[in-house]
């Protein structure tokens, strides 16, 4: 009788490091996208709604990739998996950087309002394009990456691509860091947030600090896609938007703006869903996680790593 | 050295300046006064390239710098301090004055014009680490100018650098500037509510009124002339 209470502790423990774990697999994939949004918002003071949708490119460029891949690298394999993560990135780095400049930029001087409406119609452009090229119907993601069961101890099932999704998006994390605290352009990017006017007397470019921050923020959603492809391998012109919402949500949690607020939300995100989902509800699991993101905001209106930012007159 | 050609400015619906000329002799301190809106800092901007002039020129040893982007003028040797300093609070002091040399690209041009910056204001070297949102009211205007001498101009040009600042600070700040113009060789336009010092340091000034050049003269004549001593000195 003891004994057995004992297996059942032991097997609920279990169950929530599983569930734990899921949640972190998908809240960093969440907090790559939420990165983009911050960026973003941090540089021109808007969202830019089509981010989710780069997101879906981003798995799309692998899903034509990896043919092409595979006739040079062995598929699948870790390398293959890699460059076509890589050139995915490059792919919508340049996407971003040019909707940057031909939807947002001209619209540099006008009332913010303008350019988030803008923003939304890039994203059922980049929706409606998606599903006029690559078809409607979702479509089967290649097996890019070899799956290994790395654990089956006590019940507990870790795979191979649960801890390369934590890695992969670690190294990213580490990257971002690098570039925006210690390289010239990183800091021409926190300076241009904090004052754009002063950072144009400083000599510096804004326009090209503002194409560089797009083509980070797009690269980081394009690995996010290719992570997420790699995870739940039906791929369709509208997967961007749910997670694209939520990476938004997670940016918004983490106080918008703030780089590892962004990374923070985002992992909240996904392990409050996939706790919700599989103690209380699925059907309710979004409800749920939006739920806890007003509750947060509530007590703190800023965000969990968020300033309050004096309004300037 | 900067030569402008009744440049006229306007916001929108609003006329800022209506053609106003004005020049700045090369290794010369030039300032312009004038009351609260008389067009002092859009003359700046303008110059700087913040904002686009809607007529007029702009000549920078030679050459028609009107309506070039701020970069691309900042590379021509022409550095604008900016009123209110608007360092950057989230950069520590170091980071900034390297965002004064962001186009500098030698490592050792660039450590050399630190080590002019640090000559001039020690302070910036002991904050260096600093973040610079901490520092006091007079730190950041050492920085703001710091930050603007890091690319090497050949024309600085401050606008209102006593702004808020104690008395005391007011005149370090003040004799630091002259320095600058004397040891350097950097010419300078500077823009200042406070006339009174204004005049004392410049050479040569230009009142403003309402986005027009009221007076003009040398800043020991025009310190004399009764209109500007009633309107601007706080003489009787």
């Amino acid at each position: 009788m003891f004994n057995f209470e004992q297996v059942d502790v032991w097997q609920r423990v279990i169950e929530f490091l599983q569930q734990l774990i899921n949640g972190l697999a998908l809240g960093s994939i969440l907090a790559l996208i939420a990165l983009g949004y911050t960026m973003v918002y941090g540089i021109l003071r808007f969202i830019n709604f089509a981010h989710g949708d780069i997101f879906m490119l981003g798995a799309f460029a692998g899903f034509y990739l990896a043919p092409k891949i595979a006739a040079v690298l062995p598929t699948p394999s870790i390398w293959a998996g890699l460059a076509v993560m890589g050139i995915s990135m490059m792919i919508c780095a340049a996407i971003g950087v040019v909707i940057e400049r031909f939807a947002y930029r001209p619209l540099r001087r006008s009332p913010k309002l303008a350019v988030l409406i803008t923003a939304i119609g890039v994203s059922l452009f980049l929706e409606y394009t998606g599903q006029l090229v690559f078809g409607a119907a979702p479509k089967k993601f290649p097996d890019l990456i070899p799956v290994y069961p790395l654990t089956q101890f006590g019940g507990l099932s870790i795979n191979s691509n649960q801890v390369l999704v934590l890695g992969v998006t670690l190294l990213l994390l580490l990257a971002l860091k690098f570039i925006t605290l210690k390289t010239k352009i990183g800091t021409a990017m926190r300076a241009l947030s904090f004052n754009p006017e002063a950072a144009a007397l400083m000599g510096i470019n804004t326009d090209f600090v503002i194409s560089f921050t797009f083509a980070l923020g797009s690269a980081l959603a394009a690995a996010a896609g290719i992570l997420y492809a790699i995870s739940y391998p039906a791929i369709d012109p509208l997967m961007g938007i749910l997670p694209g919402l939520k990476a938004f949500v997670a940016a918004v949690l983490g106080g918008i703006g703030n780089l590892p607020g962004a990374a923070l939300g985002g992992l909240i995100i996904g392990v409050t869903e996939t706790l919700v989902s599989g103690y209380i509800s699925s059907t309710y699991r979004d409800a749920i996680a939006f739920g806890v993101l007003i509750l947060i905001l509530l007590i703190k209106p800023s965000g969990l790593l968020g300033k309050k930012e004096v309004e300037k007159v | 050295m900067l030569e402008i050609k009744n440049l006229a400015v306007s916001y929108g619906a609003i006329t800022a300046l209506h053609g106003i000329s004005l020049s700045v002799p090369a290794g010369g301190i030039v300032t312009l006064i004038g009351s609260n809106g008389a067009g002092k800092t859009t003359t700046l901007k303008t110059i700087s390239g913040l904002l686009k002039p809607k007529s007029g020129e702009i000549f920078y040893d030679g050459k028609n710098i009107a309506g070039l982007p701020p970069h691309q003028i900042v590379k021509l040797g022409l550095s604008h301090v900016p009123e209110g300093r608007m360092i950057f609070a989230n950069l520590t002091v170091m980071e900034n004055l390297q965002m004064g040399a962001y186009l500098q690209t030698d490592r050792s041009a660039v450590r050399h014009a630190l080590d002019h910056v640090f000559a001039a204001f020690p302070r910036l070297q002991e904050r260096g680490k600093q973040i610079a949102g901490t520092l006091s009211g007079g730190e950041q205007q050492m920085l703001a100018i710091g930050r603007a001498l890091m690319s090497k101009p050949k024309l600085l040009m401050l606008d209102e650098p006593s702004l808020g600042l104690a008395p005391l600070l007011v005149k370090t700040i003040f004799e630091k500037i002259v320095e600058i113009n004397r040891q350097q060789g950097i010419t300078i336009l500077l823009v200042e509510q406070n006339a009174n010092l204004a005049l004392e340091v410049s050479d040569f000034g230009y009142v403003l009124e309402t986005g027009k050049v009221a007076l003009q003269g040398d800043s020991a004549t025009l310190r004399q002339n009764p209109q500007v001593k009633s309107a601007y000195l706080g003489g009787v």
